[in-house]
């Protein structure tokens, strides 16, 4: 990656769920990691996080959810980015997701699931080291 | 409490002890940490003693239960008349799966229930809305439709049960339900019990469930009262929650302070619709958080009962004291558990517990250890309820009042957080009052600054969290937790397109035609809304209603 260009990376709150205080803390620890970060706001449906992710040409999508709801929503917007042809895009989850369920998360194309009490040094390094290089 | 001359003595023999005892042992051996603070990040002493409660006044600042200002308690004899009700929030899947749960929980000594809905149901959205998609029964039970709700409270008296629904923006919907259903059991309103949390203001602080703009919002909030008042007096209409400001990441005085603060909005909000500040503030509540740090969680309730007997008394003219009266549900900290060695969280619990009860609660929920996993399993739960039937039953802290009075410790932090709390407020009212504060993202930032500030204490290592980052060890996956069935959705839109198709259509139509009439007006929605709901009319059609004269809410995001 060049120089110049910083790491962009949309943090999504998909579905209903409004606990956003790990979406806002990574939103603030991203950007002290000197990422772009955009944060949506609550109540996204997979299509809305995949248009802001196209309209701000992203690098990364983290999405985060504490209500049960990512076995339906993170797949889904893994796909929509794949029919947009953004199959390069990172993207990331975290929240309360039971382990049992990270296998079939990452076989839908989910990079990596980040559970509670993960230090954010870790989630930031994987970003870094997992993003499409581009110029 | 101490004269000039014993404070002197006291002044002097901690010189004394300083010079003579603590350097010795301080150049021996250092302490374990230059600076203690509490979880909040308050500064903690080596040693209090009365020097650091001399202003302390016990006629003024302590009082007796039951009295003004209420510190010690607010009920005379607190738990050596009762316990507080014990009060497991439940629900998950459909009405009858949750009413099962009821029926468990209250054949296990429960004594009240307490309702969590699911997301659908919070947002004002059926079951076959596509904003629904994925959440149906997830966090909560899924209630569409009057019918859903008289499963739910299938065989339970609502004469004898008192109810909590954990409900604000469409609370007018369910409360109507809960008075059909209870109209329907012969029970008259004035027998009828419980407690709706109808707190919006939190929601649009924290915890996201809004549907409508404050304003509107608000309106809703004082019909709710206003009605209760005139025809359900035994109701809490407002549960005013500083619960989830301290899960979203706030202080232990932050979380009092900005619940008071939204307090203070409600009571105006009221007084400006022309009720008379003592015939609703009876029955107004509160909701607060427990941490693990046993001494100034029980601070912060003392403290909070305090200003508010003050604000009430010398800001609102209240007369009645039990309008000034801060009586409170506790939760355990939910933020607090740990997916890591998830039995540590039992513990935890069962301080938090003890907290609340030597905070002096009136009701308490303990969580389930498994909840930074998933839903409470049905073992997790009684273990949960077991724990402050221990702290009620075994630990004594039920046996005198207000135990920790007169520790310097507890009353100089007391004192410290009464301070920020107040200081809050002056801050919040230059700002123009609550609205305007939220409205500028005030109270949010505050808050999310304190919970950058946790997050780099537990990375850094400077605050120990077990599990997390000291003691941990290589655990196995975790097995048995507790799934809801994905196809719930599918099953209760079946069921609403039934009831669309089955209901009288004209009295539905001229029930919600009214409640638009109503809505439009001045005039107070409850009994538009409770003819409404006996029409089979669902909550997402009632709150699409409010959709379109209200609008929606979309907040500014501060980040």
């Amino acid at each position: 990656m060049a120089q110049d260009r910083k790491i962009k990376i949309i943090v999504a709150k998909p579905g209903l769920d409004g606990h956003d205080r790990g979406a806002k803390l990574l939103a603030r620890i991203f950007a002290e990691a000197g990422m772009e970060v955009v944060y949506t706001g609550l109540r996204q449906t997979p299509e809305m996080i995949v248009e802001t992710a196209i309209q701000e040409d992203a690098d990364v999508v983290g999405l985060s959810s504490l209500s049960g709801v990512h076995m339906y929503f993170f797949p889904r917007v893994v796909q929509l980015l794949k029919e947009k042809g953004l199959d390069d895009v990172l993207v990331v989850g975290g929240g309360i997701i039971p382990s049992e369920d990270v296998p079939e998360l990452k076989k839908a194309g989910v990079a990596e699931i980040f559970g509670p009490g993960t230090p954010t040094a870790k989630i930031v390094e994987f970003i870094k080291n997992n993003v499409r290089k581009r110029d | 409490m101490f004269d000039d001359k014993a404070l002197e003595r006291i002044r002097a023999g901690k010189e004394n002890w300083e010079k003579n005892t603590l350097t010795k042992t301080l150049s021996k051996a250092p302490e374990r940490k230059a600076v203690f603070t509490s979880i909040s990040g308050t500064p903690v002493q080596r040693l209090y003693t009365p020097l650091d409660v001399q202003n302390l006044d016990y006629e003024r600042d302590l009082g007796y239960p039951g009295q003004f200002p209420f510190t010690r308690g607010v009920q005379p004899t607190m738990y050596r008349g009762r316990y507080w009700t014990m009060r497991q929030y439940a629900g998950f899947g459909n009405a009858r799966e949750s009413n099962a749960r009821y029926r468990y929980l209250l054949e296990q000594g429960q004594t009240g229930l307490s309702v969590a809905f699911d997301l659908p149901t919070q947002a004002g959205y059926d079951s076959d809305h596509p904003l629904s998609m994925g959440e149906v029964g997830k966090v909560g039970v899924a209630i569409d439709s009057l019918d859903d709700m008289k499963i739910l409270f299938d065989g339970i008296p609502l004469d004898k049960v008192t109810t909590s629904m954990t409900i604000n923006a469409p609370a007018t919907v369910l409360l109507a339900m809960y008075l059909a259903i209870a109209e329907e059991q012969g029970v008259p309103f004035d027998k009828v019990g419980g407690t709706v949390q109808n707190d919006i203001l939190k929601e649009i602080i924290c915890r996201g469930q809004y549907i409508f703009p404050p304003k509107p919002s608000m309106r809703l909030t004082v019909d709710l009262i206003e009605y209760c008042f005139k025809h359900v007096p035994r109701w809490n209409t407002i549960s005013i929650s500083g619960y989830h400001i301290r899960e979203a990441g706030s202080t232990a005085a932050q979380e009092m302070a900005f619940t008071i603060a939204d307090g203070i909005a409600y009571v105006q909000a009221c007084v400006d619709r022309g009720l008379a500040v003592d015939s609703f503030a009876p029955r107004l509540s509160f909701f607060f958080n427990a941490f693990t740090n046993v001494l100034e969680e029980v601070a912060k309730f003392r403290a909070g009962r305090r200003v508010w007997a003050r604000i009430m008394k010398e800001r609102f003219g209240a007369k009645n004291p039990r309008s000034m009266m801060m009586r409170y549900h506790v939760q355990t900290g939910g933020v607090t558990l740990t997916a890591q060695q998830p039995l540590n969280n039992i513990v935890r619990v069962a301080l938090q517990a003890y907290a609340a009860a030597l905070g002096g609660c009136q009701s308490l929920h303990t969580n389930s250890y498994d909840e930074a996993l998933c839903l409470p399993t049905q073992e997790a739960v009684t273990v949960a309820l077991r724990t402050q039937q221990i702290v009620a039953e075994e630990s004594g802290a039920t046996d005198t009042i207000d135990p920790l009075a007169g520790s310097y410790f507890v009353e100089a932090m007391t004192d410290k957080i009464e301070a920020d709390i107040e200081e809050y407020i002056k801050k919040i009212d230059a700002m123009g009052g609550t609205l305007a504060a939220i409205e500028q993202g005030y109270i949010q930032k505050e808050i999310q600054d304190s919970a950058y500030r946790f997050q780099k204490e537990i990375e850094s290592g400077d605050r120990v969290y077990v599990g997390i980052n000291k003691y941990t060890m290589e655990e196995p996956e975790p097995t048995n937790l507790l799934k809801v069935d994905m196809k719930l959705g599918e099953i209760e839109a079946a069921k609403l397109k039934k009831l669309r198709a089955e209901r009288d259509q004209a009295t539905w139509k001229a029930a919600l035609d009214r409640l638009r009439e109503v809505s439009r007006s001045e005039e107070n929605v409850m009994p538009a809304v409770i003819d409404a709901v006996k029409a089979r009319a669902t909550i997402g059609e009632i709150c699409d209603v409010w959709r379109e004269i209200f609008g929606e809410y979309r907040p500014k995001e501060f980040v």
